[in-house]
């Protein structure tokens, strides 16, 4: 007989399938082939169209299993955490993987407690076990100066958070076919004690955990009227602006552009890092970034040794330079 | 009103040392502070006592060695009014289930509160997975990513910083809330505050005191296992390009915009 199956939990967004999903099926498949065994993606909300459903299976998953109900709508603890519960005790999945999303990072802790499932938070690979099968978690610690390999041995499912832009989407492939399953919960698991009585989009369009492109503002920029330089350079490469605790501190951006230990952890194809020195702190957030430039007028700053290039001068004029060369580029 | 306030003591910098057999953190060896995050969550307890009509206890809870009732104490300075250490070597080596499961016996021995505080996530193992566990294990329901919270009539209020925005929840009855930096500013301790938690006790709890048995806690008991840890290898070999005059400022730039390219990200 084969294994159990790998689950991914797939998140939604007003109805659309959120692209950190496909990220996840990225990784479930790979786990799921090496076990072979069925990939499912769960998905809590309400009544999503089959087409929606179906781009999970477009790219990957053999099954679509779809929690449906008003209450699922948005992200509730009780209800998600209930619900989620009940489909891992009548399924018994082998691996749950979720997004170290806001989700994520609530909903699996709460679901791992009674279960008694391990669960290892915000890795960054995944692999299974040659000899025993089991799942191997890496995940970086202490400000990421620390990878720790962690495996849950006996206890199932084995559990995990994947750190968002930690892998590529899986692409969509036509043709592919798989079951959707609809499950409306009954009414005592939707039961919730927190209401959502409001809500407020985020001031900067692009959520820095969403970006490809981070184009991070450090106390290099001296005010806040120079942080247009930076938004100028991420406009003309479709990316946000992110910023170091000092910048937040003074008042030049909002706290959610925070990267580091007490802001964001974010993980993009880039990270311009303008003006930033690079503590500790800020470097546990964005360290595992696919490629890394520095900007910065002291040749000896920390950042350097974590960018593939780094450019000692000053970021008045390089950053307008940079974001003219770009854009000069992206026409031609 | 009763308040919780879960603390963590971490070390101070980030060099921290690991046992390379368990894989776990030497907690003794650095000297320790207060998990940043919980000064945050700290403060927010002490400003809903400070704005609540009735009486309020604030309770800091920690579990490690004995050497943590110095972060005890430091709470206490800013206003906290009691300290409890869950210590036992029973508990050493507690993975985020054991740690949760020990922390929520020691809540039901203390008598469930109105609200638990803890901060999102500790410095040293970056989980963020305790609080929510034990919300799960008391039946609380778990308030993620607070970035405000206040008492409203029967329950309280709370604004969730999500990827995309913000949130605004309200929960009837008792909540465990893990916080942001956003949260409160935390205070500075006060001389009166120092002098003042000097006189307050501290109680220690072992596994017995909270009928926790061996198969709920400790590295035994964890459900996870560290099978490895290594140093990454985030260090790069840096192209470092002089960008003092125009000219020079030029080429380099150039050079990136060129490596852009090469890699597809324009």
């Amino acid at each position: 007989m084969s294994p159990k199956a790998v689950w991914i939990l797939a998140e939604q967004r007003e109805g659309k399938v959120a692209d950190v999903s496909y990220e996840l099926i990225t990784r479930g498949r790979e786990l799921a082939d090496q076990r072979g065994t069925e990939l499912c993606a769960v998905i809590l909300g309400d009544n999503l169209s089959d087409a929606e459903l179906q781009t999970l299976i477009d790219r990957g998953c053999d099954r679509v299993l779809h929690a449906s109900a008003p209450e699922l709508r948005h992200f509730l603890p009780e209800p998600y955490d209930k619900c989620l519960q009940a489909l891992i005790v009548k399924e018994q999945p082998e691996i749950l993987i979720a997004a170290a999303t806001s989700t994520g990072r609530t909903v699996m802790p709460c679901v791992a407690g009674p279960l008694r499932a391990g669960l290892t938070a915000d890795c960054t690979g995944l692999q299974i076990e040659a000899d025993t099968g089991n799942l191997l978690q890496t995940r970086p610690a202490a400000g990421g100066n620390i990878m720790a390999t962690i495996k849950t041995p006996e206890r199932r499912p084995q559990m995990a958070t994947v750190r968002p832009h930690s892998t590529r989407p899986a692409p969509s492939i036509s043709g592919r076919t798989g079951r959707i399953d609809r499950w409306q919960p009954p009414a005592d698991l939707l039961k919730s004690r927190v209401r959502r009585v409001d809500y407020t989009p985020a001031v900067e369009t692009q959520a820095i955990q969403d970006a490809d492109v981070v184009v991070a503002v450090g106390r290099g920029f001296k005010k806040g009227d120079n942080v247009e330089l930076a938004r100028k350079l991420a406009n003309v490469l479709d990316g946000a602006v992110g910023a170091s605790r000092e910048a937040v501190d003074r008042g030049w951006l909002p706290y959610p552009a925070q990267v580091g230990l007490s802001g964001k952890t974010v993980s993009p194809k880039l990270y311009i890092a303008v003006g930033v020195s690079g503590t500790v702190q800020h470097l546990a957030g964005m360290q595992t970034s696919e490629t890394i430039i520095a900007i910065n007028s002291d040749s000896e700053a920390p950042i350097f040794n974590y960018a593939e290039i780094g450019l000692c001068g000053d970021l008045f004029t390089l950053l307008p330079m940079l974001t003219a060369k770009i854009a000069a580029a992206k026409q031609s | 009103m009763k308040i919780i306030v879960l603390i963590k003591q971490v070390p101070e910098s980030q060099a921290t040392r690991m046992d390379e057999t368990t894989g776990t953190l030497i907690r003794e060896a650095a000297s320790s502070v207060i998990n940043p995050l919980d000064l945050h969550a700290i403060e927010c307890a002490l400003l809903i006592k400070e704005a609540a009509k009735e009486k309020c206890e604030i309770v800091c809870l920690s579990m490690g060695p004995p050497a943590a009732t110095k972060v005890l104490r430091e709470a206490m300075a800013l206003g906290v009014d009691h300290g409890v250490l869950l210590s036992d070597r029973a508990f050493a080596g507690s993975d985020t289930w054991c740690t949760a499961f020990t922390l929520a016996a020691a809540v039901r021995k203390l008598g469930l509160p109105d609200l638990i505080l803890c901060g999102e996530r500790a410095t040293d193992g970056e989980t963020g997975q305790t609080g929510p566990a034990m919300g799960a294990f008391l039946d609380l329901p778990v308030i993620s990513f607070v970035s405000h919270i206040e008492q409203i009539a029967g329950g309280w209020r709370a604004r969730r910083m999500l990827e995309d925005g913000y949130e605004t929840v309200e929960i009837d009855g008792p909540a465990l809330a893990c916080v942001l930096k956003e949260a409160a500013v935390p205070r500075l301790p006060t001389l009166q505050g120092k002098r003042l938690s000097r006189a307050k006790d501290i109680d220690i709890m072992s596994a017995q005191d909270l009928g926790v048995s061996q198969d709920d806690t400790g590295l035994k008991a964890s459900p996870t296992r560290v099978v490895k840890i290594f140093r990454p290898s985030h260090l790069k070999k840096c192209e470092k390009l002089p960008a003092m005059d125009p000219a020079q400022a030029e080429k380099a730039v150039d050079r990136v915009v060129c490596l852009l390219k090469e890699k597809g990200l324009i």
